[in-house]
């Protein structure tokens, strides 16, 4: 069920960010979710959109160095606490969560966060078990 | 008469008794130290200077007694002070690639021309080529001596000979593969820019009817050697040579790829201590000196190449007798010193070729706050990303060790992406040494 994350390497060159965002916005992609891990020489963009593949494809052909990697998404009740739940359930099996973001798209019920782990399909089903609601594709399309 | 592969170009001249070669070269030396005395008055002076005179050149043995030329005497002497005949008497001029300084003009006379393309051949049919064979002819034409040098040969050993010339690399392709090219020639950055495109284009090496190839004017390391074969299915040649001394093919590989076999009848090679001008022992690691024996226009005696290499007169399973050379550790002029300790590209591209990286990198020197930084950029493989830093952090952090192992110090290295640094179409640009921009004398 994991979700796919758009991943781009990004140095630390003046318009790059430009080439980036222009070649997504020019497919007509929406960007649901991102965050940018930084070091001195470069950055990581990362990013959740509507075609990923589309996606992968309009970045490249403008150039950009891109992979896609499967990230879990959750949708969890806009309430103090929620955020907690998720991460305790994962602390108490022992799963890493090696980053996480949140999406951009507000709701006034729910909020949506994407977590990376080492395995998403262990990380899901305990998810489930204990009652976190998973994204799909089609829930980020039709967010 | 069997009909049997030629083997060599001039069997008489390569297969020479190697007491016979000196014999040759004592003759021809006395000659050409007399000719440059009385037409070159540069050469007079310098010779003067040193209180030589022609009557004391009886042979080979006396060669030490004559003074050195290096690239500053060229310079200071551009265009026509080591000009040994009437520019009516030229026929071509060449020019070096200017990459690290003024540049040198050379002439050439028809003979000139002759003894040079006769060396391309030899070259050329020691990798293979016959009358069946289509050369195609990557090194760039015009001043650069890779193209006409090449060229000529190509036409010698009765090769069908494409004049590509450097860059184009679609158009390359395309002929390569239409006119089923049997024999590439470029510069080894060049060939390895082919191989990729070639592979990234869905072909495999066994597509082309490529055979060999034969690469030179920089210098490469025996791992670039395997990857171009690898990627291009091919047996790569090495080929040595300096405008100065007439081009490409002053020494050629033969199939046994181990060293390069030096034109003897035309050139004497000897090895000297680069700090005090003594001549070393065969088998010696030390500077490479030619000095021409039948030029007629541009005649050079002992002219110091700065090329560090080792010589060898092992016998050779290819039957040719002439001295061969290693492949030069670097030219002097590429070398940098960084931090006080010496630095060759061809260092660097032995680490990434070992580490499993493509050799497309560029080293950039700078000084700040007095000290020597040191930057390594180096294209990754794709495969190198994901999505955290860290798996490419770990990865430079392991290069830069590998590095520190190889040079003895710790250059700081960068991972960029595939594709971004500028690909070379003729000789590669691979350091940007900032510290020359400020003045400093390194």
């Amino acid at each position: 069920m994991a979700v796919k994350q758009i991943s781009i390497f990004v140095e630390n060159k003046e318009g790059k960010l430009v080439t980036i965002t222009d070649s997504i916005a020019n497919a007509g992609i929406d960007i649901r979710a991102m965050s940018v891990a930084d070091t001195q020489d470069f950055g990581i963009f990362r990013l959740i959109v509507t075609e990923p593949e589309r996606a992968l494809e309009a970045l490249e052909s403008s150039g950009c160095f891109v992979s896609i990697t499967k990230v879990v998404g959750v949708s969890i009740p806009d309430v103090p606490g929620s955020l907690a739940k998720v991460v305790h359930i994962l602390a108490r099996h022992n799963i890493n969560i090696e980053y996480m973001y949140a999406f951009i798209t507000v709701s006034k019920k729910n909020a949506s966060v994407v977590l990376r782990v080492a395995d998403n399909d262990q990380a899901e089903k305990i998810l489930t078990e204990n009652g976190i609601k998973l994204l799909k594709e089609s829930d980020i399309v039709n967010m | 008469m069997m009909d049997m592969e030629k083997k060599y170009f001039q069997p008489e001249f390569e297969t020479m008794p190697v007491d016979e070669i000196k014999k040759l070269q004592d003759e021809k030396l006395v000659k050409q130290v007399c000719y440059v005395y009385d037409n070159v008055k540069y050469y007079r002076d310098l010779m003067d200077k040193k209180g030589v005179s022609p009557l004391d050149i009886k042979g080979t043995e006396d060669l030490h007694k004559l003074p050195f030329i290096c690239k500053d005497d060229l310079r200071e002497a551009y265009p026509y002070g080591l000009l040994a005949t009437d520019v009516k008497n030229c026929v071509r001029i060449h020019s070096t690639s200017g990459t690290t300084g003024k540049r040198v003009v050379a002439f050439y006379t028809q003979n000139d021309v002759d003894m040079w393309e006769d060396c391309c051949a030899r070259a050329i049919t020691a990798a293979g080529g016959t009358e069946h064979d289509v050369v195609q002819v990557a090194y760039g034409y015009g001043l650069f001596t890779g193209g006409a040098g090449i060229h000529g040969g190509s036409h010698k050993a009765g090769c069908l000979t494409l004049p590509m010339s450097s860059g184009n690399t679609e158009r390359q392709i395309q002929f390569m593969m239409d006119l089923n090219a049997t024999i590439l020639c470029c510069t080894p950055s060049y060939a390895a820019y082919i191989g990729e495109t070639l592979h990234e284009k869905g072909f495999k090496p066994e597509d082309n009817k490529l055979k060999a190839g034969i690469f030179g004017a920089e210098p490469w390391t025996e791992e670039m050697r395997r990857d171009i074969e690898n990627k291009l299915g091919i047996k790569a040649y090495d080929i040595y040579g300096l405008t100065e001394i007439s081009g490409p093919g002053v020494a050629f590989e033969c199939e046994e790829q181990n060293g390069m076999h030096i034109n003897e009848d035309h050139f004497i090679a000897e090895i000297i201590d680069p700090d005090t001008g003594e001549t070393l022992p065969l088998g010696s690691k030390g500077e490479l000196v030619f000095t021409s024996l039948d030029k007629e226009a541009f005649p050079l005696l002992r002219y110091r190449t700065r090329d560090i290499c080792v010589l060898s007169r092992e016998k050779c399973s290819c039957g040719r007798t002439f001295v061969k050379m290693t492949k030069p550790l670097g030219r002097s002029d590429d070398m940098m010193i960084i931090r006080g300790v010496n630095v060759f590209p061809s260092q660097i591209e032995a680490v990434l070729l070992n580490s499993g990286y493509a050799p497309n990198y560029q080293i950039i020197v700078d000084r700040v706050n007095n000290t020597d930084t040191f930057d390594i950029n180096v294209e990754m493989n794709p495969d190198d990303f994901s999505d955290t830093p860290k798996a490419i952090t770990s990865k430079e952090k392991k290069l830069r060790n590998a590095m520190k192992a190889m040079l003895g110090i710790n250059p700081n290295v960068h991972l960029v992406s595939p594709k971004s640094i500028a690909r070379s179409e003729g000789k590669a640009v691979r350091v940007i040494d900032n510290r020359k921009r400020l003045g400093i004398n390194i």
